[in-house]
């Protein structure tokens, strides 16, 4: 198993990237990706953060084909995303869930959603219905399986968006700012989903998001800047940085923002503390002495 | 306002007509339709009647709802039986001016009244009993003929399914945006019509470029799903016919031919 536990599901070398302008445009176009090289390891729980026009969701949507590079390679599971015969063995093995839940459910019934995809795949109906049951369990929507998705909260239909990708039991689930657009509650529920998949069922989880709180949860951060990577790192390491996330117009969480401003003022302080536990403990420590 | 809208709308339950498959159901709309334009007289439309009210009573359809449905009809009802009864002629009843109101009148505008309510009552109840998704399913299959002359029966079926679930979406956001627009100070509710048509701009064009970004969304969350078209895809419902079904419909052409036979008798 440890074999396979380091086996790179996904791999981009030397990415480039760039959106064809206007024919009468005549400046060069602006590159959106600039020599990305990026690895995926199966089973790992990957962040990728960075603000707005960094490229992190252009390199999200070069992960299952839906863009090609203009330079560089693709690899999935050592398919070439390039190649055509083969782009839906590409799909089938790397989901892709988007921003807007209303935006991406297609069917009325919520089972037929989630069916969707293996319908596509012409997979017999005894094997869809199992399917169906289990990927709505595994996202904890079982019990809405006949509801509408208009009757739905953010949350709730972002988790079946989940569970359609999820149905085609994907190796890698990608994950283009998902909770961008639903409440703190909704938020919560998506991400405790996401983090289960990744625990439980061992699935490779890669999540676009600009919350840092979020992405301290994850094993591995990537960090992208103007079409590039800028760091690559444990969450622990990558927050501790703190001049240079700022520098970016990234935030870090509020524990390590606060241990930051302490070292500031002089007090003894660690800036790879990324959670409110052990946080607690370092201030219990110092107020101790 | 907008959100009473129920045309499409599907009432989940576990009835008999429920559980009959969308494709008998589709032929029994229809068989029912016939019912009710080949009816020639009173007594041949409620046998129609009586069809319906007994699929209604099977369905376990709150008669509350059935009334909703009825609703957005009312101006259409209102404006037949206004010109059947005024513009018939006949040996008049009453007469006050040039309005003269003839028994012949009455007996048609009541006639037309109940034929339109029981068609909308009876395509209602097709709707509510009927998910969208097996109904476009079943209108695939019964046009799948048509396949061998080069009609895109699956691609039809995909945009009714697609524009079915976006109906609500779409009415949501058509109510977000006349609020925004209110709060900037859009009028809509005074001038002439031309103003008002007019006052519409301001919501029309936001509507339809959020319509178009969800479709280029929705086309890429497809592409995702290794959408390719109709060809080898399988369901997870299937549509499957039995005992039940075929009574139905033979129970259906019954209705019918009672109806055509008391056409004849009566005359």
């Amino acid at each position: 198993m440890d074999s396979k536990k380091d086996e790179i599901i996904i791999s981009a070398q030397n990415v480039e990237f760039h959106y064809e302008n206007d024919p009468e445009d005549k400046t060069p176009p602006k590159q959106v990706l600039k020599n990305v090289s990026l690895d995926i390891k199966r089973g790992q729980f990957t962040a990728v953060l960075g603000h707005n026009g960094s490229g992190k969701s252009t390199i999200a949507k070069h992960m299952n084909g839906i863009l090609l590079p203009c330079g560089g390679k693709v690899y999935v599971d050592g398919i070439d995303t390039c190649d055509e015969d083969r782009i839906f063995d590409v799909r089938q093995r790397v989901g892709m869930v988007f921003q807007n839940p209303d935006n991406q459910l297609v069917a009325t019934i919520v089972e037929e959603d989630v069916a969707f995809a293996l319908e596509n795949l012409g997979v017999p109906t005894d094997e869809m219905r199992e399917r169906v049951d289990d990927a709505l369990r595994s996202v904890g929507m079982y019990e809405y399986r006949e509801h509408s998705p208009h009757q739905l909260s953010g949350g709730q239909k972002q988790r079946i968006a989940i569970a359609g990708i999820i149905a085609m039991r994907p190796d890698c689930i990608v994950l283009d700012e998902p909770t961008a657009m639903l409440d703190p509650k909704g938020r919560k529920e998506v991400l405790k989903t996401i983090r289960k998949l990744n625990h439980d069922f061992g699935i490779t989880a890669v999540l676009i998001t600009h919350y840092m709180e979020e992405a301290a949860q994850a094993d591995r951060i990537v960090v992208m800047d103007n079409g590039e990577i800028l760091m690559d790192d444990v969450p622990k390491n990558v927050f501790s940085n703190v001049e240079l996330m700022k520098r970016i117009g990234l935030d870090v969480p509020q524990v390590t923002e606060l241990m930051y401003l302490m070292g500031q003022s002089g007090l003894p302080s660690d800036t790879h503390i990324i959670d409110e536990e052990e946080c607690a403990d370092a201030l219990f420590a110092l107020l101790k002495n | 306002m907008l959100k009473d809208i129920t045309i499409g709308q599907y009432f989940p339950g576990k009835s008999a007509v429920h559980k009959l498959d969308s494709r008998f159901k589709i032929m029994i709309t229809g068989i029912f339709i016939g019912m009710l334009f080949s009816a020639d007289g009173f007594i041949a439309l409620g046998v129609g009647l009586v069809f319906l009210i007994m699929a209604f009573i099977i369905s376990e359809i709150p008669f509350k709802l059935m009334l909703k449905s009825l609703k957005p009809i009312v101006p259409i009802i209102i404006f037949t039986s206004v010109l059947n009864i005024f513009f018939l002629d006949g040996a008049p009843l009453i007469k006050l001016g040039f309005i003269k109101i003839t028994a012949e009148g009455l007996r048609t505008s009541a006639f037309m009244v109940i034929r339109i309510i029981a068609l909308i009552m009876g395509s209602s109840l097709l709707t509510y009993t009927t998910s969208p998704i097996t109904l476009t399913d079943a209108i695939e299959r019964l046009l799948s003929p048509l396949k061998k002359v080069k009609l895109p029966v699956h691609e039809l079926a995909m945009m009714m399914t697609i524009a079915l679930r976006f109906i609500p979406t779409l009415i949501e956001e058509t109510d977000k945006i006349i609020s925004a627009q209110k709060a900037r100070g859009a009028d809509m509710e005074s001038g002439s019509i031309f103003q008002r048509i007019k006052a519409l701009t301001p919501i029309l064009i936001p509507l339809f470029v959020s319509a178009f970004r969800r479709a280029e969304e929705l086309a890429v969350a497809m592409e995702c799903r290794c959408y390719q078209g109709g060809d080898g895809r399988t369901r997870l419902r299937q549509l499957k016919s039995d005992g039940k079904d075929y009574f139905a419909l033979g129970l259906s052409i019954v209705f019918l031919n009672i109806v055509i036979a008391l056409n004849c008798v009566l005359g």
